[in-house]
């Protein structure tokens, strides 16, 4: 099998205070392939894949160990650059959270973060980065609009896009389907899937059928314990682990 | 923790059961009718056909309406895609026995060509191989199954001896050919019966394990692997 880990913890482990959320964690995530991280709520999977660009950090009483490497590169170390982290590793929450600004000025945001200021070169990236969320057919003719004025299906490729502008290597998707109906999801699995050409994609859901549809690996957590790992075809055909099995087919609790 | 689906599986598990009774009997019907040379042995035989035609189509439905709506994973999706297909290689072996029967029943209208002593074993092997991959189904017994694929070579070597020996009276008097015809398709009617019940052993290794040996797939694709 040819694939190059993107991201990849050793060992990691993970603490809120005194409880540990993460029991050392193995996992490698394939560069240009799309990973599922699912398991029961509770299980830590948010938790995990925030660990990727340090989301983290900001909570109170949080404690990593272990490395987290990016490119073979651990990034859990006071010396990374958390801005370019994130900017390397974008993120696409459950509910989708456009700026109360426009359309425009949504997806432009991290460039002029980012310190960029030429407006062509701007106009150039917000045009792309929607046509690569797939949404620029729907809002090239009102751009200026604000982006509340878009349904949440569409909110939430805004927001695909925005992640997008600035250029990042792997994108993490958080329960992004979550909050919108099913032909909105549709639309969204279909853009992850597509995404996967050009970034590394990792997706949290409690939606196993979507695991299913979109993922190449799925990985299955329990209590903090990562209990397997494997394709998805295999993890859901045929899974090694009898809690795997229970859990997928419903038989849980 | 019991899921309504569960129940709903059950009732396929029963149908597919009922069906493999249906299957077992007519097979059995058959034998004896052509070793017995009774004439109602043939007509119940050709009676069942309609009821496994019925069931298996039924289980059909179920299973389609099952993955549509339950949208199956792991063992409960193999269950299911195992339970089609064992359900044509029943309704495969159902019409199999149909064909003895029909045979058998031609038979009875001339004086037996000779005391029946390969094609009675072939028939007992063909049919404990049926029931065993049946058994090996129910109890989810892949040992089982496994020795009903390995069975098969038995029945194969059987009907080519059949075969061979029946050329010969054909060939030293031809006034023979038309039943030595009949049971040499007899002959293949059972080693069919055979290759059927070896699918269903294949298919219950497959339910068990989530592993495909058919055709030697492991070696073939070993032998792909090692360039």
């Amino acid at each position: 099998m040819d694939i190059t880990p993107k991201i990849e913890t050793r060992d990691l482990n993970f603490y809120y205070g005194r409880s540990q959320v993460l029991k050392s964690i193995n996992l490698v995530c394939a560069e240009h392939h799309v990973t599922a991280i699912i398991g029961p709520s509770g299980c830590g999977k948010s938790t995990f894949i925030r660990t990727f660009n340090r989301m983290n950090d900001v909570i109170p009483g949080a404690r990593v160990e272990g490395q987290i490497l990016l490119d073979g590169e651990n990034i859990n170390l006071p010396a990374v650059d958390v801005v370019e982290l994130r900017r390397r590793v974008g993120m696409v929450f459950q509910k989708p959270n456009p700026f109360p600004k426009s359309i425009f000025d949504n997806v432009a945001s991290g460039l002029r973060i980012n310190g960029i200021k030429d407006r062509a070169m701007i106009e150039d990236a917000v045009e792309k980065s929607l046509k690569e969320a797939v949404l620029w057919d729907e809002v090239k003719d009102r751009l200026r609009e604000n982006a509340f004025a878009l349904s949440g299906g569409q909110q939430q490729r805004l927001c695909i896009a925005r992640a997008l502008a600035v250029k990042p290597e792997a994108i993490l998707f958080d329960e992004p389907c979550s909050a919108i109906d099913p032909v909105a999801t549709a639309k969204i699995e279909d853009l992850i899937i597509k995404l996967k050409k050009n970034y590394t994609v990792v997706i949290v859901t409690h939606n196993m059928q979507q695991a299913a549809r979109v993922s190449d690996y799925t990985a299955f957590l329990m209590l903090g314990d990562l209990i397997e790992f494997d394709k998805t075809e295999k993890i859901f055909t045929n899974p090694a682990k009898r809690l795997t099995e229970d859990y997928i087919t419903g038989r849980f609790g | 923790m019991e899921r309504h689906f569960d129940e709903e599986l059950t009732r396929l598990n029963e149908k597919l059961l009922s069906m493999a009774r249906l299957v077992e009997e007519s097979v059995a019907l058959a034998v004896k009718g052509l070793k017995e040379r009774h004439e109602e042995f043939g007509r119940d035989v050709l009676e069942r056909e309609q009821d496994v035609n019925l069931l298996e189509i039924e289980i059909d439905e179920l299973c389609m309406k099952l993955l549509a709506l339950r949208q199956p994973v792991a063992s409960d999706l193999r269950f299911i895609t195992s339970a089609m297909k064992i359900a044509g290689e029943l309704e495969r072996v159902g019409d199999l026995a149909v064909n003895i029967a029909e045979v058998s029943l031609e038979l009875l209208k001339v004086p037996l060509l000779k005391p029946l002593i390969d094609i009675p074993r072939m028939a007992s092997i063909a049919q404990s191989m049926v029931k065993d991959s049946l058994n090996a189904f129910v109890n989810r017994d892949e040992k089982l199954a496994r020795s009903v694929c390995e069975r098969d070579d038995e029945v194969d070597c059987l009907n080519d001896q059949i075969f061979r020996e029946l050329l010969t009276y054909m060939i030293s008097d031809p006034s023979t050919i038309n039943r030595a015809v009949g049971l040499i398709l007899i002959g293949r009617h059972l080693e069919r019966i055979a290759d059927h019940a070896t699918n269903i052993g294949e298919d219950v290794i497959y339910l068990v394990l989530g592993k495909t040996i058919k055709h030697h797939i492991e070696e073939i694709r070993r032998e792909q692997e090692t360039p």
